[in-house]
């Protein structure tokens, strides 16, 4: 068991392009740490960068307190998880799980044992004789799963491991994965672009954007307080209301040049009612309405013609067209600085 | 070209790869440039001594009648055979593609004289239209046609045109199947819905699809009859009659072993090294249109 | 097709058997040839149905041979051609597995030096540079043997080509696995690329085999001893016979016999040729 840290480190192509530009990262032990952003911003390429997979342009990566800079992947004591699984495909299931324990040696008798423990987890034991082209996504996702599991790693590394399932598929496993690391306890880095999948996995969330890092925290304490407007945008769905404040909220706000509010923090008044103290109300014209069943979300402009989108749970949606007041309260909004750099209160 | 991945060894790649240089630079790049080397030489009569003598062998070959003779007489043959085979290769493949039963049957029947060697091909069609024992002979001496390519220079093309074109259907039957099957039923269904009667169809929709294939057959014909037709016309003509079927590469062939004129055969090599780069090129140009199985 | 028209359906059918009744004819003759009695034959008065004298002409054919000016018995020629054939096949595809491997999964200087060399090659046969290959063979006492009749013709581009383009579409998730699952590149040429390229090399061997057998120019100038002739050039040679008159059966006979394993090959493995056609020529 070990935890991750990372320390400056860089990654420069031969192109010249830079894809990860110094970055800082410490993961503790057991802990599950999603790696979240658009893609390009670097999430995959700093994994593959702990993985062995790419070689550092500058900076340091330790695993359980061991120095890894110059080890050969197989030598640093991880497995890995790939987007299209990976798997080899003239091999059974069977020697898709044990191969990496035939490689170092591992005695038979407990390459066996390994291998059934792992089929028996993953609930994939009638399938050891098959070849992966035998098995349908969500079975070829769970040997890919176990070929990590067999080897014991001190970390786990997944590099968008649901993409190519189904929604139904993708929402079960990553039940199953969350469930999978924490009885074994076993330190994780999961890339995603995906930021519903990162919330709720993640035991330490880390939004990356551009090759650097834009915010780490505990996921909720990144959806309550984005430290920047990106990461206010990235993070929820809908995204936050980002509105460029006018004259006189920015004299109210402290100097704000972006407002934010969450779709769920508007809220219906009656018209004409006024802003609650230090809130904001607005006049929404109503554009369009997406009933979703156990909420709608009601889309439309205010009177400076900014964009907003408000999250209801209503039976009573308003008709296109409608003018309607909206209040948002003092705690529910995030102010940013012309940089995008979250405001204090 | 390049994969994202690769393995970092300081020799192994150089042992993987030296057995295939050294059979190429012994057996290619020497014999080629040899091939070169030797054009601009002019060996003596009894072959001890030879002198360079720069291009005075292109000089001789150029102003040399017979070998625009030959010249022509391989562009006749080839125009022929591609033409012949291509036709009937895509008549073929047409009937091949419709939902017929038995379609697969069709295919085995149709492909296997590709597997015939091209000497083996010639001698077939040799025993059929030999003008003694013939039985194809015998057939055209009834309807009155005073058969004979041993001595008749355009019978004895006709007859290697036909072998060679014979043994090239099953090829283009293939590629033009392939290339059929790759053009989407959906096009087809919507030029019928347009209103397009079949023969119709198959000129201004199918024939048009297919021209990167036909493109691509027509150039591997070309390549084939100027190359691969040795075995055909050795068998066969042996060149003749008065070298009314000697194609260019039979011509070096006849010229470096019966005349000797190692310095003549060279410079010819040389051309037709660069003939062939020149269809290699094209070939390459449209390589990304090719159809794919 | 759109329209189910019986009469166009009929028609398919008959161009198609005329198609192969065209296709087949030379071979059904020379079948009927290899029949019949040499006297039949000569006077030119064969008839269109098979003669009595099967069983007696192909023995004398495979155990005996011509007495025309090569007189090898077949069974030798076709021993040849199978030995030559076999050679310039698995001869391609071993060199040319390697050095594909080599081009796509290293990085060294020269590489695309290395490269270009090999990729050239596509572009000249044999037939344009024959006498000098023929006189460095003889310089090197390739003459009459296996290794001259093989090794010049190993030399192409096109299998290299293909397993570099087979190769370039394994996805390098599968190197990744392997490093990670802790094999070097002999262990992941070995378990995983071979394995992977099964299907390719079977279908290239169809096509490389064909191609040895069939192989007339380089063999007729690199032998000169009738028991290393291969059997295509076997055929020729009993057709020259200078005085002799040939002797037509035994030419059928054994031409039938020289067509034989390659067909059987294209027919038996079909989908593998059609692939292994189709893959080359990319």
């Amino acid at each position: 068991m070990a935890g991750v840290t990372i320390s400056g480190v860089r990654k420069v192509y031969a192109g010249g392009i830079e894809a990860v530009k110094g970055i800082d990262l410490d993961v503790p032990d057991g802990a599950f740490c999603v790696l979240v952003g658009p893609s390009g911003c670097g999430k995959s390429t700093l994994l593959r960068l702990v993985a062995g997979l790419e070689t550092l342009s500058a900076g340091d990566i330790s695993i359980g307190g061991r120095l890894v800079n110059d080890r050969e992947p197989a030598e640093r004591d991880i497995a890995m998880v790939f987007q299209n699984y990976a798997l080899y495909p003239h091999m059974s299931v069977y020697d898709n799980l044990a191969y990496g324990l035939r490689n170092r040696k591992t005695p038979k008798d407990e390459i066996d044992k390994r291998v059934r423990e792992a089929a028996r987890m993953l609930e994939i034991s009638d399938y050891l004789t098959r070849k992966p082209r035998e098995l349908s996504g969500g079975q070829r996702q769970r040997v890919a799963m176990g070929r990590a599991i067999v080897r014991r790693p001190q970390v786990f590394l997944f590099d968008e491991p649901l993409s190519n399932l189904d929604a139904k598929l993708r929402v079960s496993m990553r039940v199953e994965i969350r469930r999978l690391q924490r009885s074994l306890a076993t330190t994780a880095i999961y890339v995603t672009h995906d930021q519903l999948e990162a919330m709720t996995l993640a035991d330490l969330l880390v939004v990356m954007n551009g090759g650097r890092i834009e915010q780490i925290g505990a996921p909720l304490d990144v959806y309550r307080r984005p430290q920047t407007t990106f990461v206010a945008a990235f993070i929820g769905a809908p995204a936050m209301n980002l509105m460029a404040a006018s004259p006189s909220e920015a004299e109210r706000f402290g100097g704000a040049a972006t407002i934010g509010v969450r779709p769920e923090h508007l809220a219906f008044a009656a018209a004409g009612t006024a802003p609650p103290d230090g809130g904001l109300a607005f006049q929404l014209t109503v554009a369009a309405v997406e009933r979703l069943g156990p909420e709608s979300l009601v889309y439309g402009h205010d009177g400076m013609g900014r964009d907003l989108v408000v999250r209801r749970s209503g039976e009573d949606d308003p008709p296109i067209g409608a003018q309607i007041a909206l209040v948002a309260e003092r705690e529910h909004l995030h102010r940013f600085d012309a940089a995008g750099e979250r405001l204090p209160v | 070209m390049q994969k994202r991945v690769f393995f970092t060894h300081r020799f192994l790649p150089y042992w993987l790869i030296a057995p295939q240089i050294a059979v190429t630079l012994v057996f290619f790049y020497w014999p080629a440039s040899q091939a070169v080397w030797q054009s601009f030489l002019l060996e003596d009569a009894f072959g001890l001594s030879s002198t360079f003598v720069g291009f005075e062998n292109y000089r001789t070959l150029f102003s040399d009648a017979s070998y625009y003779q030959t010249i022509l007489t391989t562009l006749v043959f080839a125009t022929a055979v591609t033409l012949i085979s291509l036709s009937a290769a895509l008549l073929l493949a047409v009937q091949a593609d419709k939902p017929l039963r038995g379609a697969t049957a069709y295919r085995t029947l149709l492909i296997w004289p590709y597997a015939v060697a091209p000497a083996v091909a010639g001698v077939l069609w040799l025993f059929m239209f030999h003008p003694s024992l013939g039985v194809v002979a015998r057939g055209l001496r009834h309807l009155g046609i005073a058969w004979n390519p041993m001595l008749d220079g355009d019978h004895a093309m006709i007859l290697v045109v036909l072998a060679a074109a014979w043994k090239q259907i099953s090829y283009n039957f293939l590629f033009f199947l392939a290339g059929l099957q790759a053009i989407p039923k959906s096009i087809i269904e919507a030029a019928a819905i347009d209103g397009a009667r079949p023969a119709r169809r198959f000129w201004t929709i199918v024939f048009p699809l297919l021209s990167p294939t036909t493109f691509f057959l027509l150039v591997v014909n070309i390549v084939y009859a100027f190359f691969d037709t040795f075995g055909i016309i050795d068998a066969m003509t042996g060149g003749g009659p008065a070298k009314a079927t000697e194609t260019l590469v039979y011509k070096v062939f006849a010229d470096g072993r019966l005349g000797g004129d190692l310095g003549g055969s060279a410079a010819q090599s040389v051309v037709l090294m660069i003939i062939v780069i020149g269809l290699t090129a094209i070939q390459f140009r449209y390589i990304e249109r090719k159809v794919t199985y | 097709m759109v329209e189910h028209s019986r009469f166009r359906t009929v028609t398919a059918h008959a161009i198609l058997w005329i198609g192969i009744a065209i296709v087949a004819f030379p071979v059904y003759m020379a079948f009927i040839g290899s029949t019949h009695e040499a006297s039949v034959i000569a006077n030119g008065q064969m008839p269109l149905t098979p003669g009595p004298l099967f069983v007696e002409n192909y023995y004398r054919t495979i155990f005996i041979g011509s007495s025309g000016s090569t007189r090898e018995p077949v069974s030798t020629m076709l021993l040849n051609s199978l030995v030559m054939a076999l050679s310039i096949a698995c001869g391609k595809i071993a060199i040319s597995i390697i050095s594909a491997y080599a081009i796509v999964y290293f990085r060294f200087p020269f590489r695309m030096t290395a490269f270009w060399i090999i990729f050239v090659t596509l572009m000249l046969p044999v037939e344009v540079r024959i006498y000098p290959t023929y006189k460095i063979a003889a310089d090197l006492h390739l003459l009459d043997s296996y290794a001259g009749l093989a090794l010049p013709l190993i030399a192409s581009a096109t299998a290299t080509l293909l397993f570099r383009q087979f190769f370039m579409t394994v996805p390098d998730e599968l190197v990744e696995a392997s490093r990670i699952d802790g094999a070097g590149p002999f262990r992941f040429f070995k378990d995983t690329l071979l394995p992977l390229s099964r299907t390719n090399m079977a279908a290239l061997f169809v096509i490389l085999f064909i191609y040895g057998w069939n192989q007339y120019l380089w063999p007729l100038l690199i032998t000169t001893r009738d028991d290393m002739q291969t059997i295509v050039i076997g055929i020729r040679k009993m057709i020259t016979t200078a005085d002799a008159l040939t002797e037509w059966q035994i030419v059928m006979a054994t031409a039938m016999l020289a067509m034989l394993p390659p067909v059987a090959v294209v027919v038996v493995m079909q989908r593998l040729f059609v692939r292994g056609l189709v893959e080359t020529e990319k």
